[in-house]
């Protein structure tokens, strides 16, 4: 569904070059869930940015349903590739009411903006027509991220870009959002990229995963390894131990990377 | 948190109140009233605001409260005092001042709305497709801005008068010209900070033209900082129309402009100083009014304070 | 533990005035603290934050803070005038915040900063101000303090930044730190090298920690006690390693409806939030036996 071949992404100029993303590579098949996991610069939402036509330069090949894809996306490509973004406040313009920013890609499309569609959608994600009229400073944050998943949702594509969607929220809605997730992805047949710092979102999400370091994929790993805890790079498994809590002899043995 | 008590809430009150607004009108008559709400707390803020309604009022009813238009010459009561019969006295064609002064707000407003048409759409447009776009149309754009931001106002007033003649609309025209750099470049930099938020990033990957984001998402954002730069530019902008109307280049005689009534009673200030002295205050007032409701507008605005 | 506890704090409010109404951010909370470290956990809204802000007294103007009892190693911190709270805070008790380019003066270089907190709180030339501050940068584990000391605060990375932050806190040598979510903003192996910096300071020189985070597998692996907070209340208290046979069901709800490495399942359990909770009495919290 999603084939990324040697994918190349640098920011700056000559004296300042970022190398975000450097060669990276892998597929996705058609209805899977592929996790990419990685710290704070391993370049994981630029490669989601990349696939989603947010970057201006990169080199590489990135296909889509068997179409390669160019500097500029198609309308139909925005149809079937959607994003949510981890911000949940940042994600919604902070003058629109919920029901034009569920209508506004109805409209992009040339789709009918119905009062029942919105409605609907919102009834999907867990909100009630109360909802419909609210500014997102009213919204909490679960409620902010529940409207962004409505308007991925709401042209019903076969892709959706994960980027952290939960890292912004509380635990308790952490889990509530990532059961819509799942649900819709059951119902829809979706394949889902999903980002994120979290091994434990990641392996609770995803069959596969690729671990990422300053820009390059260091280990790709089904789930099932990583659960039984044979992960083969260091890096991984020093991600893995992080993610169990704090412990003396650990942190002792980190990699210094100061 | 829990709130521990709420208002009771009932009738027009409650409807702005509500927690779920049933429509789009409900939910954008609650924003406006709970930003009426702060705005209200600002006693200069509203002291602004009144010298300002009195001034539209004033402008509105202008039949009504003179029961004549101001052009009335009674040559046999010139320059007569303030009195009961003529609350502000007369000029020195005998006709009232008050009365003068009533209509001249309908040109000061005239004045002051037309520059704001002009402006305020034509910097926005500038600006933000300069603060989106970048590279070489916004270095372009900028140096346009720049170019017109050299001019001075009344210089460019008196050539254009003199090209094309004396008159409210030639003032109108060159005061706009002068005045809307400014815009542009506030809008610039607004469009500059919103261009990487992720709801822009958001409406890119929906598949939102630019001309969408830019019309539905950047000016909204746009409008508070512009709101607020021009209403205190507008003391500015009556004290140059008033200007050119002293001058003689802007509102023509018997017109009350205010400027023009300055100018043609200033050789009786020793003896008769209400002539010219009444429509000097107007000019004041008004522009006071507006730059205290400019002031309080920033607050209410501001995004810090949540409008 | 018989020795007197350096942070009593009983049946704490914290209530602010707004437009709409009274909001009680904190109601009714009470715990005490020696010198270990105890965890604050709580979803957004739950009041761990302003409890944090209400002991140092830095909340808003809005807010009203009211207490039986506020006490600091003796002092009563309710009836304490300005300068005495100037006093407490930094050198009794300092707080340590989540994004450190808030708190930190972007003009100034690091080291200058850290040099001219020293020469506060320490008369001495600035000579000897630069050679401690070096000697406090290497003990918060920066491998070169000589560039950090030149450099700005934009030009640290985060857990850098918070390193520094620490730094800045250990100078007056405070007998409380209060850390306010201090890792959330920072990567997982980032922000444990970050606590075992704290986990020194506590254990070497014996100071009380307050760990304020939603991150309860963090918090259960790091501290020795733990409260969790809800609704502005104590929910739970327990020593960390209890924390897995907890009782409330507002503490299992949370245990349960995180995602696991190890299991394997379609959906989450989710939390079902009872509504008696946000009226729930008072749980007292003391040092566990």
């Amino acid at each position: 569904m999603i084939e990324i071949e040697r994918l190349n992404v640098v920011f700056g100029h000559r004296a300042s070059l970022v190398h975000a993303v450097d060669d990276v590579s892998f597929r996705v098949d058609r209805g899977e869930s592929f996790g990419l996991v990685g710290e704070s610069g391993s370049g994981k939402s630029t490669v989601l940015r990349a696939i989603a036509g947010l970057v201006d330069d990169w080199t590489g090949g990135i296909a889509v349903a068997g179409e390669a894809q160019g500097k500029r996306r198609t309308l139909k490509f925005r149809r079937e590739v959607q994003m949510v973004f981890q911000d949940p406040y940042g994600a919604l313009h902070p003058r629109h009411t919920v029901d034009h920013i569920l209508k506004e890609p109805l409209r992009i499309h040339d789709l009918d903006p119905s009062d029942e569609r919105v409605v609907r959608t919102l009834e999907e994600v867990g909100l009630d027509e109360s909802f419909r009229f609210r500014f997102p400073h009213q919204l909490s944050g679960g409620q902010r991220q529940r409207i962004a998943v409505a308007r991925a949702l709401i042209m019903e594509p076969s892709v959706l870009l994960l980027d952290e969607p939960t890292s912004a929220l509380d635990v308790s809605i952490q889990a509530e959002v990532l059961n819509l997730l799942s649900r819709f992805r059951r119902e829809r047949d979706l394949t889902f990229i999903l980002v994120s710092h979290n091994l434990a979102v990641v392996s609770h999400m995803c069959e596969r995963l690729a671990v990422m370091r300053q820009g390059k994929i260091v280990e790709s790993l089904e789930i099932e390894q990583l659960r039984r805890h044979r992960p083969n790079h260091a890096y991984t498994q020093q991600l893995f131990q992080a993610a169990q809590g704090y412990s003396r002899d650990f942190v002792a043995s980190i990699a210094d990377d100061l | 948190m829990s709130v521990a008590s709420s208002h009771p809430s009932s009738g027009l009150r409650g409807w702005l109140l509500a927690d779920a607004p049933g429509t789009a009108f409900q939910a954008r008559c609650q924003r406006a009233y709970l930003a009426w709400l702060v705005f209200r707390g600002n006693p200069i803020a509203m002291a602004g605001f009144i010298i300002i309604a009195s001034l539209v009022l004033m402008a509105l009813f202008a039949p009504w409260i003179t029961g004549g238009n101001g052009l009335t010459q009674i040559l046999s009561d010139r320059l007569l005092p303030p009195s009961g019969a003529h609350w502000l006295g007369t000029d020195q064609l005998g006709r009232d001042i008050f009365d003068r002064i009533v209509w001249g707000s309908r040109i000061t407003l005239y004045i002051v709305g037309l520059v704001a048409v002009l402006v305020v759409p034509i910097g926005l447009a500038i600006g933000i497709v300069a603060g989106y776009s970048g590279g070489w149309i916004d270095q372009v754009l900028m140096r346009i801005t720049d170019i017109f931001l050299a001019f001075p106002r009344l210089i460019l007033a008196l050539a254009f008068v003199a090209a094309l003649g004396p008159g409210i609309e030639n003032a109108v025209l060159a005061i706009a010209l002068t005045t809307w750099s400014p815009y542009a470049r506030i809008s610039r930099a607004e469009a500059l900070t919103i261009r990487n938020s992720e709801f822009i990033l958001a409406a890119r990957t929906q598949g939102a033209s630019s001309f969408r984001i830019l019309r539905s998402h950047v000016v909204p954002l746009c409008l508070s900082s512009v709101i607020v730069r021009l209403t205190l530019d507008m003391a500015g902008i009556i004290l140059t129309a008033a200007g050119l109307g002293f001058l003689g280049l802007g509102a023509q005689p018997p017109s009350p402009e205010w400027g023009a009534m300055i100018s043609t009673g200033r050789q009786y200030i020793l003896d008769q100083w209400w002539v010219p002295t009444i429509p000097g205050l107007a000019i004041l007032i008004v522009s006071l009014g507006f730059n205290l409701l400019g002031d309080g507008l920033r607050d209410v605005l501001d995004p810090k304070g949540g409008g | 533990m018989s020795e007197a506890p350096l942070l009593e704090v009983e049946d704490l409010h914290v209530t602010f005035h707004t437009p709409k109404g009274p909001v009680e951010a904190v109601r009714g909370v009470s715990f005490i603290l020696g010198r270990e470290k105890l965890g604050i956990v709580g979803e957004s809204g739950s009041g761990k934050s302003q409890t944090g802000r209400a002991i140092l007294g830095l909340m808003d103007r809005r807010a009203v803070v009211r207490a039986k009892t506020l006490r600091f190693a003796g002092t009563d911190l309710l009836t304490a005038d300005a300068a005495t709270m100037r006093r407490i805070r930094g050198a009794g008790i300092s707080m340590i915040l989540q994004d450190p380019k808030y708190s930190l003066n972007p003009v100034m270089s690091v080291g200058r900063q850290i040099a001219e907190a020293f020469l506060v709180h320490h008369k001495t030339t600035r000579q000897e101000a630069r050679r401690r501050t070096l000697e406090i940068l290497e003990a918060v584990r920066i491998r070169d303090p000589e560039r950090v000391y030149r450099a700005y605060p934009h030009e640290l990375s985060g857990g850098m930044g918070q390193r520094v932050m620490i730094a800045m806190m250990m100078i007056p040598e405070p007998e409380i730190i209060i850390a306010d979510e201090p890792t959330s903003a920072l990567d997982v192996t980032v922000s444990l090298q970050v606590l075992a910096i704290l986990d020194d300071m506590v254990t070497r020189r014996g100071t009380g920690l307050i760990l304020i985070s939603h991150d309860l597998t963090l918090v259960a692996s790091y501290c020795d006690r733990v409260l969790i907070m809800y609704a502005g209340r104590i929910m739970e208290s327990c020593a960390a390693d209890q924390l897995t046979n907890a009782e409330h069901p507002y503490t299992r709800g949370l245990l349960n409806c995180l995602p696991k490495i190890d299991e394997e399942s379609e959906s989450l359990p989710t939390l079902v939030r009872d509504p008696s909770w946000a009226a729930d009495e008072v749980v007292d919290g003391g040092p566990a036996g």
